[in-house]
Formats: structure tokens, C-alpha cells, sequence
């Protein structure tokens, strides 16, 4: 807004892109957004905790329950780094999709099929078939079901280039409902809650519950990386991404890469719908995927597309999240307090982007006094 | 033949709900931002309608100004999320989608914490009966209808008016569809998207403050509102970017979504406990179709605006 305040004068502060940054400074900017976010969150929860506005020293356990919520014991460490695995999961699905500037916003949905397809596998066959094949069944199920639900938006967008945002949206809901369908016919009590399934339950390798999912993730982290980075499909998803025309210029058959992409990652969405249901839940609620499909975005794109990078951001909103919860339950506040420290820190993070991509020019001493004024508002 | 009457009354007040947010989410992507924090910004409305109602409601001030008070109070909360908003994606450039779900992540959080700490009989019992005005007490259909839902109408339609019939709307326009091109005839781009969508999201917000206090009036209604936050930005596309398109598209999504409880009390159609999550997929389902098939048309005055979600930096050509 500076920029309009003086506008027959030389603006106070002029923006320029700045061509590179130094790897150092720009993680300096992230952190300095971090710790910023974290004194706001410190101001909230003066604000809304009884208990610390009564007693102001007892900010200290409040910062300290962050470390407390994933790292204090080695199951709320392997709880962390699973509930880490799933979220980077779905947003590792998303990121051939973004890269591509198809902004699919449906990957709850796709993951919540995903979970459906196969519980549905797992409900009817679960006595039928042998373990093994029963988990085969079950992983074929979801990430048909995954595909299914992601290319019918891109089919769509290939075909009358529909708006893809709006319509992978809606998708969730759809999927939503289709649960709550299969539920009612499912249970006939009318209690609408499955029991956990007998049948179909991944492995514990070593007897630890939570390795499987990490390692499944771990190693779909490294294959991602590779075919976003050294494929030629993910040359052409790049090259989509970055100017339609140029693509169709050089021959690349956009709707196919569009359509291809689309199942790629809808299916990718299913296997980790695959992993909370035979590795976690072994049931299906509404709730399964519990909005992970839209932290996934946030993680895929603070990571900047990149499946490594986004290991580090998926795994901070997951220590915010579980921190977060902790201090919730040690001074017995609402449940929904993970979601607002969550939402301030992400504004500080999404925000920091600007100062890492943009470089601001002051208009002298007198202007850099005011900005700084105004900076502190 | 009464109960149809008061299944179209029903549908028409619930469906006031969405047409405060969907048209608060026009205005903002007519601007050309895709505001996904509209779920969290009506919740953020009714929280901060009911922090008002909570200090004032049992005051004994004129029954004029406790409405009044009670909507300023909602208008300021979530206008002020919106400059949230605006903030990051008109100054700070900021992924529109990313911060709208971040928004949202933020907003109903923050209303459960806060709606969590109140106590219902301050902030519902007796101004409820104050925003029923004139129909309050009645006995029949009629007694749901209040206060904001006529100004739910008025406003939809005036928005509709700005929008389509004034030099402001017009300019508005411009800005979402080709900023650049706006920005070179001298129209202030970024004031215009700050504006449109601070008062966009204060319109939104009104319609949480009506769930919780006027629609459903209960001490559990906040805890379903963020799906209707949803629903609205659904029947953006329904609506075809039209506010007062918004008063038929959300009496029609209010019917399709409560016609699942009145379906079942008439026999001659027989509905299976089954069928009701797929009659409330249905505001869904017709939003896709209706998407799908205003892109196979394919007229220019049925579209998105060109440059919704896209940020707009002056240098950046």
C-alpha cells in the first residue's frame, strides 16, 4: 500500500525481484518469520489461556510443550514422524500437479476415496481371500479409486479447460458424502461408525507399527524427486507448467501430459489413503483424512515443489500441530487451538516469501524511519 | 400444501446463509482473487458478532442497537480478516489458494476457542428474539425470517446493482480481469482489490453471525458452519459470478440440503436413511455439472475472471 501514499512525490519504498538470493539470507528471512510467528503465538495464547494471564511465567511451559508435544517420548516421536510421513505423502502427490500449474485442490477427497476403496476391498473380501492378496486387493482399490477422482477434473480441463481449483473443491465434498453413503448402508444400526476391520492390516516390521508408512513415504520422497527432476515426463510437466504455448510449440501433446499427470497424482493420494487405512485406522470416517489434503498444499508449496524441501516443512507444521495439541491438554483449552497457532505461524511463513523474492528500496533516511514506523504496525 | 410453503420458507433462510458469502466471495474474485479463507472469515463474523451479543445481551439497551451493534461487530471481525487477506496477497503477493487456506486453518480455530468460552443463553436468548423482527413470536413459518435475511437480500441485490451498473463495478471489473490493462487507464488496482475484498469478506461474515444466532439459534450451530463457508464459494460458479443470482441459487442449495429432513415426513416418497447423504452431495454434484458445462458453452460473460488467483506486480512484464 506504501507505495500509493505519495503518489505525485517519489514513492517511499520501491520494490524490485530480486534475481538470486544467498541460500544463507533466505533462510535467515524463514527463521526470523518463525520466531516472529511464534512471539505472536505467544501473544494469542496470553490472550485466550487463563492460566497464563493469571500467571505471565508460565509462557515458558507454553513454548516448552512445543518441544514437549513430538519429542518428549519415543512414541510421541514415531506419532510424529508417521502423522509427518502421511502429510508429506499427499503433498509429495500434489507437487507433479502444481509443478504443472494445475492447482488441484481436491487431494482430501482423492486421499478419502483412496481410504474408502479400500475399506470397501477390505469389507467384502476380508474373509474371502488370503492376507496377502486381500492387501494387494486393497492397495489396487485405492489408488484406482485416488486416479479416478483426479483425472475427472483434468479430463475436463483437457478437454473445455474447465477451472480446475473450483472443481477438484468440489470433489471433496462429493467424496465426503460418498463416505457418509457407504457408512449408512455399511452399518445398519444407524450409528454411522465402522468397527475396525479384521482383515487387511499392513505388517508391523520389527513389531513397530509406524515404520512401514514412514519408509513408504521415504521412499516415494526420493522417486518423486527423480521424476520431477530427471524424467522426461517431468521435464515435460515443467515445461506445462511454465508456458502452454511453448509447449505446444515444441509438440508436447498438452492433454496428455495434463491427463497423465492428473492420474499420477490422484493415484498417489489413493496409496497414502492405502497407508491410513490398512496402516492406521483399518476403518472409514469423514474425518479420515481430518484436512490434511489442505495442509498437503500449504507444505507443497511452502516446500516450493520441491519433495525435499517440503520433508522440512511437512515435518514443522506436524511439530506445531502435536505442540500444539500438548498445550491444549496442560492447560485444558479448547481442541481447536492447534489450528490458530498453525494458521498464525503459516501467515508468517507465506508472508517472509515476499521479503525473500522481492528486494525494497527506501527513499532515503527520512523514508526509512517512516518504514520502519510502519513496519512495526 | 402447508408444508411445501414452509419447506420454501425454511430453504429461503437457510440458504441466506450462503448468499452473505457468496456474495462477499463475488466481490472478491471479481477483483481476481480466489479467497479460499471464506469458510474461516464467516466463522471469524459470527465470533465476533457473538463477542458483541455477549457483552451487551443482557445490558438492557434498546433492542435497535443490540441489532445494530451485534452486526458492526461481525462487519469489523471479518473485515478484518479480509485485510489479513488482502494484506498478503495484493502487498505481499503472497499464493492466493496458500494463504486462503491458511485463513481459513486460522479462522475456525480461532471461533471454537472463542465460541467455546461463551455461555449460549447470553449472546442467543434474547437477542435472538430482537433479529426476528418483525416476525418474532409468530407461530408460523413466517417466524424464521428476520432482520438479516431481508438485509441478506438487499445486499445481494444491491452488490449486483454496484457491480454491473455503476463507473465502480466497472472498474472493478477491469481489475480482475486484465489488471495490467486497468492499472494503464489510471485505475488504482491494488485499492480496488484491497476494497473489494475487505468489504467482500465483512459481507461474508454476516452470514456465520446469521447461522449461528438467527438460523439455527443454538449453542452447537458454530460447530457446523465451516461446510457452509464451503457450500458459498460453491455457489459462486452456481450463481455465474452474479450476487443476485446468489438469492435463487441459495434458496435452491438451502432446499437441496434440508430436503432430506422434510422428504422423510412425507410418505407417498420413500426415503431410505441411505439416500440422505446423496441428496446433501447434491449442492455439489449440480455446482460441478454447473461448471462443466458453463466452460462446453464456452460465452465470455459466464466465466471466471481472467486473472482470478493470479497476483499482479506492475513490473512484472
Amino acid at each position: 500500500m506504501s507505495q500509493h501514499t505519495a503518489e505525485n512525490r517519489e514513492p517511499l519504498v520501491h520494490l524490485s525481484k530480486r534475481p538470486t538470493i544467498h541460500p544463507v539470507k533466505s533462510a535467515l528471512i524463514r527463521l526470523a518469520a518463525i520466531v516472529l510467528g511464534l512471539a505472536v503465538c505467544g501473544l494469542v495464547a496470553f490472550l485466550l489461556i487463563e492460566k497464563i494471564r493469571e500467571n505471565p511465567g508460565k509462557i515458558w511451559d507454553f513454548y516448552n510443550a512445543f518441544i514437549k508435544g513430538a519429542f518428549s517420548t519415543p512414541r510421541k516421536f514415531w506419532k510424529f514422524l508417521r502423522s509427518t510421513a502421511i502429510l508429506l505423502g499427499i503433498a509429495l502427490a500434489l507437487t507433479p500437479a502444481f509443478r504443472m500449474r494445475f492447482w488441484n485442490t481436491g487431494a482430501e477427497g482423492q486421499t478419502l476415496v483412496g481410504v474408502l476403496g479400500a475399506i470397501a476391498v477390505s469389507f467384502y473380501l476380508g474373509d474371502k481371500v488370503p492376507e496377502g492378496v486381500l492387501l494387494m486387493l486393497m492397495l489396487l482399490a485405492a489408488m484406482l479409486s485416488g486416479a479416478v477422482w483426479g483425472v475427472i477434473p483434468a479430463l475436463c480441463k483437457a478437454k473445455w479447460n474447465t477451472n480446475e481449483t473450483l472443481f477438484t473443491l468440489m470433489m471433496n465434498y462429493v467424496a465426503t458424502f460418498l463416505v457418509s453413503y457407504f457408512l449408512v448402508i455399511w452399518v445398519p444400526n444407524g450409528s454411522s461408525s465402522l468397527p475396525k476391520m479384521k482383515y487387511g492390516k499392513l505388517p508391523a516390521i520389527g513389531g513397530n507399527d509406524y515404520l512401514l508408512p514412514i519408509l513408504v513415504v521415504l521412499f516415494l520422497t526420493i522417486a518423486l524427486y527423480i521424476y520431477v527432476n530427471y524424467s522426461k515426463h517431468g521435464y515435460e510437466i515443467n515445461v506445462v507448467g511454465e508456458s502452454v504455448r511453448t509447449a505446444q510449440y515444441v509438440g508436447i501433446n498438452v492433454r496428455k501430459v495434463i491427463i497423465r499427470t492428473m492420474i499420477l497424482s490422484g493415484m498417489l493420494c489413493g496409496l497414502v489413503g492405502y497407508l491410513i487405512a490398512a496402516g492406521m485406522d483399518q476403518t472409514v470416517t469423514t474425518n479420515s483424512v481430518g484436512g490434511q489434503g489442505f495442509t498437503a498444499i500449504m507444505v507443497s508449496w511452502l516446500g516450493k515443489f520441491n519433495p525435499l524441501f517440503m520433508i522440512l516443512t511437512s515435518g514443522l507444521i506436524q511439530v506445531l500441530n502435536q505442540g500444539a495439541a500438548q498445550i491444549s491438554q496442560d492447560f485444558n483449552v479448547s481442541g481447536a487451538l492447534p489450528a490458530v497457532i498453525t494458521g498464525i505461524i503459516l501467515f508468517f511463513i507465506i508472508g517472509c516469501e515476499f521479503f525473500i523474492n522481492y528486494e525494497l528500496h527506501f527513499r532515503g533516511r527520512h523514508g526509512r524511519a517512516q518504514a520502519k514506523k510502519e513496519g512495526v504496525k | 400444501m402447508n408444508i411445501w410453503l414452509n419447506f420454501l420458507i425454511d430453504s429461503l433462510a437457510f440458504g441466506a446463509t450462503f448468499m452473505y458469502g457468496s456474495t462477499g466471495e463475488i466481490l472478491t474474485e471479481k477483483a481476481g482473487h480466489l479467497n479460499l479463507g471464506i469458510p474461516g472469515i464467516m466463522c471469524m463474523g459470527g465470533a465476533g458478532g457473538c463477542l458483541m451479543l455477549n457483552l451487551i445481551g443482557k445490558s438492557g439497551l434498546p433492542p435497535f442497537l443490540i441489532v445494530l451493534l451485534g452486526i458492526l461487530a461481525s462487519l469489523l471481525m471479518s473485515g478484518l480478516m479480509g485485510l489479513i487477506y488482502s494484506f498478503m496477497t495484493v502487498t505481499l503477493r503472497a499464493n492466493q489458494n496458500v494463504t486462503g487456506l491458511a485463513l481459513t486453518t486460522f479462522g475456525v480455530g480461532l471461533m471454537k476457542v472463542i465460541m467455546s468460552k461463551m455461555d449460549a443463553t447470553v449472546y442467543l436468548v434474547g437477542p435472538k428474539m430482537f433479529y426476528r423482527w418483525p416476525f418474532a413470536g409468530r407461530q408460523d413459518a413466517l417466524q424464521c425470517l428476520g432482520v438479516l435475511f431481508f438485509l441478506a437480500i438487499i445486499v445481494a441485490v444491491a452488490s449486483s446493482y454496484i457491480l454491473f451498473k455503476t463507473k465502480v463495478g466497472l472498474h472493478l471489473r477491469a481489475v480482475g480481469e486484465n489488471p495490467a490493462t486497468a492499472d494503464a487507464v489510471g485505475i488504482n488496482v491494488n485499492r480496488y482489490k484491497y476494497v473489494a475484498t475487505c468489504v467482500g469478506s465483512a459481507i461474508a461474515g454476516l452470514g456465520g453471525f446469521y447461522y449461528i444466532i438467527d438460523y439455527m439459534a443454538s449453542q452447537e450451530a458454530y460447530l457446523s458452519l465451516e461446510a457452509f463457508g464451503w457450500l458459498s464459494i460453491a455457489l459462486v460458479i452456481f450463481a455465474l459470478w452474479r450476487p443476485h443470482m446468489t438469492i435463487i441459487g441459495s434458496t435452491v442449495f438451502g432446499f437441496l440440503f434440508s430436503c432430506s429432513s422434510y422428504i422423510t415426513n412425507i410418505d407417498w416418497i420413500h426415503v431410505t436413511m441411505a439416500m440422505k447423504p446423496i441428496l446433501k452431495m447434491l449442492p455439489y454434484v449440480v455446482t460441478i455439472l454447473v461448471l462443466i458445462i458453463s466452460s462446453v458453452r464456452n460465452k465470455r460473460e459466464n466465466q471466471p475472471p481472467s486473472s482470478l488467483g493470479l497476483s499482479y506486480f506492475r513490473e512484472d512484464r
